[in-house]
C-alpha cells in the first residue's frame, strides 16, 4: 500500500455532515416511507412466558374492515423456514429451531404468534383483539441461577435440560496460584438484563414483486448485507433477488444486528400476499421483543502474591440467554465476551473461566454495545478495589503495579487474549493529570459536610474491537468481518463512493469520505460515500464490534490508493509523463514542481467523454473497489481507564453521579469530535447500567418493564460532566492505525460507578456486588453495617 | 399502541361537556391535557366510546386569586399555576410541589384538575389538595356539588366522581402567613413519579400545629395525623417513630420497608426546613 501523505483532514475535529439534515427533521427513516398498496402489520404476541397453543380462531378478526389477512405459522411455513442458529465455534451448542411465528408453543412473553395485515396499524391492532388463542400455560424457566437444578422447569420440554452451551477457557497453573496466594479476594456478582433503547424503533417495509421474484426490504438495520444473505436463505431466493436497504437509521447499539423472527415473518407475508408490508415496532414490543443483553451471575476470585501482584483469576459465569440462541450470531457470544477480558489489563499468570449459558422462557439475549466487556470489567475492577482495600492501598497505586507493562507486549495472556499496542501506564498518568485529585478531595469533603457519602471509583479496561473473521466466519456463520469500498471519479472531479459499513448515526460515512479526500488531496465535501444498500455496495460487515474506523476506513484508504494510482496513470498517459513524477494537490494533477497540469475534472471528462484521446484507446480505470479484512490479530485490543465521583444520600439510598473522567486509547483518532461523542454516549449507557436500567421479570417470566416509565433510561438531568482525554497508540497492523472507539465508554463506566459506590460504603464495612445499584440495595447495605 | 376506535367531541362550554357525559353515563371520558389519558388510550387500558375534549371550553383556564383563595378552572395547566406561584402568589406548598411534577413539556399540557381527577397515588397535587383542605366543584347534568379533598380521594385512581361528573374547579384556601410549607419527594430521576413524597406544613406561631400528607406510599394521599401530633408535641424524631405503625404500599422495586424509611428521611428534612423541633 502507498504511504499516506501528512493528513490534512484526518485527526481534525469536524461535525458530522449529515447532522444538520437529521436534526432539522429531513431524515428519511423507515416509517417516513410509504409504498403504494402497502399493508400495515401488527403482531399478536404471547402474553405467556411459556404455553402450549391448543388452538386459535381468527374468524372474527378476518371479518373486520380493512383486514387483509391474519397469518399463523401454518400459513407461512410454505414460503419460509424456521431460524436456527448454528455456530461451530460453540461445540455442543443446543439450538432449537425458531419459527418466525410460534408453532404450537410459545417460549417467551412477546413471542409473535399471529400476524395481522390491515389498511392501517390501528385497524390491525383492532383485529388483534378479535383473535382467540387457546393457551395452556406451561411451567416457565425464569431464573438462570436455578435453571440447571434437578427438576427445574424446562424452557423447551423436548430438550433434556436447559443447558444451551458450556465451555471453559483456561491457561496457566490456576490451582497452584490460588494454593500459593498470599491473599485471595472473592465475590459473587449479579447483573440484570438491559436492552439498547434506540430513538427509532426496529421497523421495515418488505415488498415482493411477483413478476420478477424480487424482494426489496427497507429496514432499520446495522448489517444490510448479513440480512440479505439470511433472508435469501430463509425464503429460498437467490441473493440477486433480495435487496436490503438501510436508510437513515436512528440508532443501533447492537439491537439491530440480528435477524428477528418478526422481521422474517413480515418478509414472508409480503411474499405470500404480493403486497408491500410495513411493520414498525412500538415501544412496548421493543421492550419485550428486541434482544436483551447481559444477565449474568459470576462467581469470581482473584489470587495475589505477598507483594500485591495479581497472579490468577478463577471465574464461573452463569448466563441466562432466553428462549433461543439469537439468529444468526448466537447468544453464547455473550458469556465468552463476559469472561474473556477478565483480568486483561493485568499481568496475571493463570486464568480459568467456566461458562454455562442456559435457556429461559424470556426474551432472547443478543449483542449490545460493548458485548460482555462491561461484565468482565466490573468483575475485574471490583475485585481489584477489594484487594487494594484489603491491603490498605491506594487503588491507583495498586493498579499501577499490576498493569501489563508495555515492554511485555505483544503478550498472549493466559485467557488466550493477544495483547498488543496498549498504553496502560500512559492512560493512567493522563487520568491523574486530567482529574486534579486535590480538587476532587475538596469536593468530597464538601459532600461529607452536606451529610452525603462521597465515593471515588476507578476502572481500567481492555476492550477487544473490530473482531476478525475468527469470531463468526470460522464458526460457519455468514457474517463478514471485512468491508468494501468502491470509488468513482465523476465528470466534475468529485468522487462518489459506496461502502459496506453502516451509517447508524455515528457519522462513519463522513469519516470515510474524509479519509478518501485526504488521500486524493480533495476538500472533504468533494467526496461523498453512500452506505446501506446491498444493490450498490459490495458485501461487507456493516456496523458491529466498533469496526468502522479500524476496518471500513482502511478499506476506504485502500480504494483511494487505487483511484489515486489510476488517476495518475491516466494523467500520465494524456500528458505523456511518467506517473511517478505526478502528484495530486487541490483537485488537480501536479508535476514535480507542484504546478497543476490537469484538473481531476478534465481527466475525468477526457476518460468518460473523449476516450479516443488516450493513447491506444486505453481508458484509465476511474472506478475502483477495495476490500479490507485483517489476516492477523483476531481482534484489535484497545485500553483506557475511567473514574467516577458519586455521592450517596444515606437517607434515601439515591446515588448521584457528580463527575466522570475517561482516558482511552483508540489508536489513531480520525475525527476527535466523533470519538468524544461516542465515548460520552457510551459512558451514559454505562451509567444507565450502573444505576438505572433493568429489564425486570417476575419469578414466572412475566416482563415487568414494558414502558420507559418502568425501564429507567439515564436522562440528561442526572448525568455528570464527562471529561474525555486520549492517548494515541496506533494499531500496528494497519496503515491508518485506527482502533475501535464506539464501545469504550460503555465498557468501563458501570465498573467505575460501582467502585465509587463501594468506596463511599467502605467506611461502613459494607459493599454492593450487583447492578444496577438501586436505592433499596444501598439502604440494605448500610443496614447490614448497622446490624453488624 | 394505537387506541381502540372512539367518537370525539369538542364542546365549547362546560354545560355542553357535562351534557355529553350525562348522555350515556360511563361511555364518555374527559380529555384535558392528555398526558395520562393518551398513554392509557394507546395501551388500550382505557377504551371509552366517546372522548370529550374540553380544551376549547369557554373560561376553562380561569385562575382567580381573591379573599377566598385560589380558584382554578379545568384548563389551568401545571405550568400556568407554577408561573403564578413562582411569583410569590398562589400558595407556597404549590410553589414547592409543582416543579416536582414531570418535565416542562408535560407541565405545559397537563392540568391541575386532570391530576386530581386521575388520583394517581404517587402524584403531588392530590396530596397538596388534602394538605390544604382544598375543595372541588363537581358538575353533572344533575347539578353542582362541592366536596373536600379528603373525601374526594378514595383509592388508586379512584375518586368520588360519578360517571356523569367532572371537576369544574378546585379552590385552595388562602395561605396563612404563620404557616411554612414544603414538598419533598424521592424519585430515581428528575420528573419521575415519587417513590415516596411528603407535603408538609408547620406553624410555629402561637400553639404549634402541623400538616403532614404523604404520597406514593398508600392508595391515596395519606394524612399522617399521629406524626402531626408527635411533631408539634415532641419533635421530628418522635414524629418519625409514628411511621412504624403505618401500613404502606410495597410494589415495584420498592418494598414497604424502603418507603417507610425514606418517608422518615423526608419527614426529618421537612421538619428541619420548616423550623420544627428535631
Ligand atoms: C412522563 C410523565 C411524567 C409524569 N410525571 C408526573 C409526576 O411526577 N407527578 C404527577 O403528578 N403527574 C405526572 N404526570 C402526569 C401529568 O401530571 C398528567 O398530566 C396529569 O396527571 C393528568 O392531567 P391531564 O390534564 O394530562 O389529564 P388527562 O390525561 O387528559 O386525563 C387524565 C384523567 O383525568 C380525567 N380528567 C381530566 N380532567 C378532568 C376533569 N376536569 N374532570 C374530570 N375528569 C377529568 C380524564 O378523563 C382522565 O381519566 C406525568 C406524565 C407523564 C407523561
Amino acid at each position: 500500500m502507498t504511504a499516506v501523505r501528512p493528513p490534512r483532514l484526518i485527526g481534525q475535529p469536524a461535525p458530522r455532515p449529515e447532522a444538520a439534515r437529521l436534526a432539522s427533521g429531513a431524515g428519511a427513516y423507515v416509517d417516513d416511507v410509504d409504498l403504494p398498496r402497502q399493508l400495515h402489520a401488527a403482531f399478536l404476541r404471547s402474553p405467556h412466558p411459556h404455553a402450549a397453543i391448543l388452538g386459535h380462531d381468527a374468524t372474527a378478526a378476518r371479518a373486520l374492515p380493512g383486514v387483509a389477512a391474519v397469518l399463523f405459522w401454518d400459513d407461512l411455513a410454505g414460503v419460509v423456514t424456521p431460524l436456527q442458529t448454528r455456530h461451530a465455534g460453540f461445540p455442543g451448542l443446543v439450538s432449537p429451531p425458531q419459527p418466525p411465528l410460534a408453532d404450537r408453543r410459545v417460549a417467551y412473553q412477546g413471542e409473535p404468534v399471529a400476524l395481522v395485515l390491515a389498511a392501517s396499524r390501528a385497524l390491525a391492532e383492532d383485529a388483534l383483539e378479535a383473535i382467540a388463542i387457546d393457551y395452556a400455560p406451561l411451567p416457565a424457566a425464569a431464573d438462570a441461577a436455578t435453571a440447571l437444578d434437578p427438576g427445574a422447569p424446562k424452557a423447551h420440554p423436548d430438550l433434556p435440560d436447559n443447558l444451551c452451551w458450556a465451555g471453559e477457557i483456561s491457561g496457566g497453573d490456576v490451582d497452584g496460584a490460588f494454593r500459593d496466594a498470599a491473599l485471595v479476594v472473592a465475590q459473587t456478582f449479579r447483573f440484570t438484563r438491559h436492552t439498547g433503547v434506540t430513538l427509532e424503533p426496529r421497523g421495515l417495509i418488505a415488498a415482493f414483486d411477483r413478476a420478477s421474484g424480487q424482494l426489496d426490504v427497507r429496514i432499520s438495520h446495522q448489517q444490510p448485507h448479513q440480512l440479505q444473505v439470511y433472508l435469501a436463505d430463509l425464503l429460498g431466493l437467490p441473493m440477486t433477488r433480495v435487496r436490503v436497504i438501510a436508510p437513515d437509521v436512528g440508532g443501533g447499539f447492537g439491537i439491530k444486528m440480528h435477524v428477528y423472527a418478526d422481521e422474517v415473518a413480515v418478509c414472508a407475508a409480503a411474499r405470500l400476499l404480493g403486497r408491500p408490508v410495513k411493520f414498525i415496532a412500538d415501544r412496548l414490543e421493543s421492550m419485550a421483543a428486541d434482544v436483551h443483553a447481559r444477565e449474568h451471575v459470576v462467581d469470581a476470585r482473584m489470587a495475589l502474591d505477598a507483594a500485591g501482584r495479581i497472579t490468577a483469576f478463577d471465574v464461573a459465569d452463569r448466563h441466562g440467554l432466553g428462549a433461543y440462541t439469537v439468529f444468526p450470531r448466537s447468544s453464547t457470544m455473550e458469556t465468552v465476551s463476559a469472561v474473556r477480558t477478565i483480568g486483561a489489563p493485568y499481568a496475571m499468570a493463570a486464568f480459568r473461566a467456566r461458562m454455562q449459558a442456559v435457556f429461559q422462557n424470556k426474551s432472547l439475549i443478543g449483542q449490545y454495545r460493548s458485548v460482555g466487556h462491561p461484565i468482565a470489567c466490573t468483575v475485574t475492577e471490583a475485585l481489584v478495589d477489594q484487594a487494594a482495600r484489603t491491603r490498605g492501598e491506594d487503588p491507583l497505586a495498586f493498579r499501577a503495579r499490576n498493569y501489563t507493562p508495555g515492554a511485555a507486549l505483544p503478550f498472549t495472556n493466559p485467557a488466550g487474549v493477544r495483547l498488543i499496542d496498549l498504553s496502560h501506564a500512559a492512560c493512567h498518568a493522563r487520568l491523574e493529570a486530567l482529574m486534579d485529585r486535590d480538587a476532587v478531595r475538596r469536593d468530597m469533603a464538601d459532600a461529607r459536610a452536606r451529610g452525603r457519602l462521597p465515593g471515588l471509583g476507578f476502572a481500567a479496561f481492555v476492550e477487544l474491537t473490530a473482531s476478525g473473521s475468527e469470531a463468526y466466519g470460522a464458526g460457519g456463520v455468514a457474517v463478514a468481518a471485512m468491508d468494501s469500498v468502491t470509488l468513482a471519479l465523476e465528470p466534475d472531479g468529485t468522487v462518489k463512493g459506496e461502502a459496506s459499513v453502516s451509517e447508524i448515526g455515528q457519522g462513519i460515512a463522513g469519516t470515510l469520505a474524509r479519509v478518501v479526500a485526504d488521500a486524493l488531496a480533495l476538500p472533504a465535501d468533494q467526496v461523498r460515500i453512500a452506505t446501506g444498500d446491498t444493490r450498490s455496495a459490495p458485501h461487507g460487515g456493516g456496523a458491529w464490534s466498533s469496526r468502522g474506523a479500524a476496518i471500513g476506513a482502511e478499506a476506504a484508504l485502500g480504494a483511494a490508493a487505487r483511484l489515486r494510482a489510476a488517476i495518475l496513470a491516466g494523467a500520465a498517459a494524456l500528458l505523456q509523463a511518467q506517473p511517478e513524477t505526478l502528484d495530486l494537490a487541490d483537485g488537480a494533477i501536479v508535476d514535480a514542481s507542484g504546478a497543476p497540469r490537469l484538473t481531476l475534472a478534465a481527466l475525468a471528462q477526457a476518460a468518460l467523454f473523449r476516450g479516443h484521446e488516450f493513447p491506444g484507446g486505453r481508458l484509465p480505470q476511474l472506478a475502483v473497489a477495495h476490500q479490507h479484512g485483517r489476516a492477523q490479530d483476531r481482534a484489535v485490543p484497545t485500553n483506557g481507564i475511567q473514574a467516577a465521583l458519586v455521592e450517596i444520600d444515606p437517607g434515601t439510598g439515591l446515588v448521584a453521579c457528580r463527575r466522570h473522567w475517561v482516558v482511552e486509547d483508540c489508536g489513531r483518532i480520525l475525527n476527535p469530535l466523533l470519538v468524544d461523542a461516542q465515548i460520552r454516549g457510551g459512558v451514559v449507557q454505562g451509567i444507565g447500567a450502573a444505576l438505572y436500567e433493568a429489564c425486570r421479570y417476575d419469578g414466572e417470566g412475566q416482563l415487568l418493564t414494558g414502558t420507559l416509565a418502568d425501564y429507567l433510561l439515564p436522562m440528561a438531568a442526572e448525568m455528570p460532566d464527562i471529561a474525555v482525554a486520549h492517548v494515541e497508540t496506533p494499531y500496528s497492523g494497519s496503515v491508518l492505525g485506527a482502533k475501535g472507539a464506539g464501545e469504550a465508554g460503555t465498557c468501563a463506566a458501570a465498573a467505575a460507578v460501582l467502585n465509587a459506590v463501594n468506596d463511599a460504603l467502605a467506611p461502613f464495612g459494607t459493599a454492593i456486588a450487583e447492578l444496577p445499584v438501586t436505592p433499596v440495595l444501598v439502604l440494605d447495605a448500610l443496614a447490614r453495617r448497622q446490624a453488624a | 399502541m394505537k387506541p381502540a376506535p372512539f367518537a370525539y367531541a369538542r364542546p365549547g362550554t362546560l354545560a355542553e361537556a357535562v351534557a355529553l357525559l350525562g348522555a350515556e353515563p360511563g361511555a364518555a371520558r374527559i380529555l384535558a391535557g392528555g398526558q395520562s389519558l393518551m398513554p392509557m388510550l394507546n395501551f388500550r387500558l382505557a377504551q371509552p366510546a366517546l372522548l370529550v375534549d374540553i380544551n376549547r371550553i369557554a373560561d376553562g383556564a380561569v385562575l382567580r386569586q381573591d379573599a377566598d383563595g385560589l380558584t382554578l378552572g379545568p384548563l389551568v395547566r401545571h405550568a400556568d399555576l407554577l408561573r403564578h406561584c413562582a411569583a410569590g402568589r398562589g400558595h407556597p406548598l404549590l410553589a414547592a410541589a409543582l416543579p416536582l411534577i414531570a418535565h416542562s413539556g408535560i407541565r405545559n399540557r397537563g392540568t391541575v384538575c386532570g391530576s386530581l381527577a386521575l388520583a394517581d397515588p404517587a402524584a403531588e397535587l392530590p396530596a397538596c389538595a388534602v394538605a390544604l383542605d382544598a375543595e372541588l366543584d363537581l358538575v353533572s347534568p344533575r347539578g353542582t356539588r362541592r366536596i373536600g379533598a379528603e373525601a374526594f380521594f378514595r383509592g388508586i385512581y379512584e375518586t368520588a366522581l360519578a360517571e356523569d361528573e367532572m371537576i369544574a374547579a378546585v379552590r385552595f384556601p388562602p395561605a396563612d402567613p404563620n404557616w411554612r410549607w414544603t414538598c419533598l419527594e424521592v424519585a430515581r430521576r428528575q420528573g419521575d413519579f415519587a417513590i415516596a413524597g411528603l407535603a408538609a406544613g408547620f406553624c410555629a406561631t402561637g400553639a404549634p400545629a402541623a400538616r403532614l400528607v404523604a404520597f406514593g406510599v398508600a392508595e391515596r394521599p395519606l394524612r399522617l395525623a399521629a406524626a402531626e401530633a408527635a411533631l408539634t408535641a415532641r419533635g421530628s424524631d418522635a414524629a418519625v417513630a409514628t411511621l412504624a405503625d403505618l401500613d404502606l404500599l410495597g410494589g415495584g422495586d420498592y418494598p414497604a420497608a424502603y418507603r417507610r424509611q425514606v418517608l422518615g428521611t423526608l419527614l426529618t428534612r421537612a421538619a428541619a426546613a420548616l423550623g420544627a423541633p428535631a
